[in-house]
């Protein structure tokens, strides 16, 4: 029987190996945030209140685009319904927390944590206290992402114009996708979503990052419609 | 980009995370629902990835020469190759740097 701290230890140790990338996608994050011209804090203070990579990336690309507020934040609320998914998985593992419990160890759902727990939850589904694990891949993942971002922020600021940081941001996205290359219902559903995005990114409010993935799930559910 | 702006992302993030842990029944996901939240990183990214690539400051399209092109081909080559997440941003970037400043 494992104790708390070597529970919540396992999960810093199994989540480890991911640093390595998060921690380049954070130096990119804060350094594209300083490099399109925001107020430093507010692409740190985004690390705290967000804390969701992607999705932070986004907000900060699509602002200085010229896009609204509000279609801003409404694509970071799209791109982060994925932890419902996460959160509908785990919350079988998680069900006997007390409520503070449950929307404290919330804030710490991350992809990469969600992924190395939830293999650990499923071995060791009747252990005490594995709940740890997942704050353990969680506030480990927290720490790295803090720091990062502030690496970025401040080497943002050294990094000249010429170099077109810009472009890092397309190239993490296609390495966060890279994997589902592999699959061809994957690629439709990515090729409708690009393929959209060109043909509306001249609509209203820069609404074509709205309407290309809504075109795309409509396509993913076709797609597995016929997947069966 | 506002601090209030900030503040309404994330409580919509903290909600994305927080809602099926606490307040609702699992099982309200149906299987169907689930499956398509599985495609959500494919439907959104690539919105991303295409005009950032295709399109340039000016909101036109740039031409089939642009570095930007060569520097994304080469990642997805190599990231589907290495499966390294690093290796693939850097080797798009690098190929980029080389094109621009070198060739």
């Amino acid at each position: 029987m494992l104790s708390k701290s070597e529970i919540f230890k396992k999960g810093s140790l199994d989540v480890a190996p991911h640093m390595l990338s998060v921690i380049p996608f954070g130096i990119i994050c804060g350094a594209i945030g300083v490099e399109m011209g925001f107020n430093p804090y507010l692409v740190y203070a985004m690390s705290i209140i967000i804390f969701g990579g992607a999705s932070q990336i986004v907000f900060l690309q699509l602002l200085s685009a010229g896009a609204s507020t509000f279609i801003a934040v409404t694509s970071v609320g799209i791109i982060n319904s994925r932890h419902l998914l996460y959160g509908a998985i785990l919350s079988e593992y998680l069900e006997k927390l007390t409520l503070l419990k449950k929307l404290i160890i919330s804030y710490f759902v991350v992809d990469q944590g969600f992924a190395e727990s939830n293999k650990y939850f499923k071995k060791n589904k009747n252990q005490k206290n594995i709940h740890y694990h997942l704050l353990g891949t969680g506030i480990t993942l927290w720490i790295c992402w803090q720091i990062s971002t502030i690496l970025g922020i401040i080497l943002g600021s050294f990094i000249p114009d010429e170099l077109g940081l810009k472009f890092a941001v397309p190239l993490t996205f296609i390495a966060i996708l890279i994997n589902e290359l592999r699959k061809v219902d994957q690629i439709i559903v990515i090729l409708v979503s690009g393929i959209s995005s060109l043909l509306f990114f001249d609509a209203p409010l820069k609404s074509y990052i709205i309407i290309s993935p809504i075109i795309a799930l409509f396509s993913a559910s076709l797609v597995l419609r016929f997947k069966k | 980009m506002s601090w209030l702006s900030i503040i309404v992302a994330g409580i919509l993030t903290y909600l994305t995370r927080m809602t099926m842990i606490t307040l609702v029944d699992r099982r309200v996901l149906g299987t169907k629902l689930k499956q398509v939240l599985g495609y959500v990183p494919s439907a959104v990214f690539p919105a991303i990835i295409f005009p950032a690539i295709f399109f340039n400051d000016y909101g036109n399209l740039i031409e089939l020469t642009d570095p930007k092109i060569y520097g994304a081909i080469v990642a997805i080559i190599v990231g589907y190759l290495s499966r390294n997440i690093i290796v693939t941003i850097f080797s798009g970037l690098i190929s980029y740097w080389i094109i621009i400043f070198i060739i």
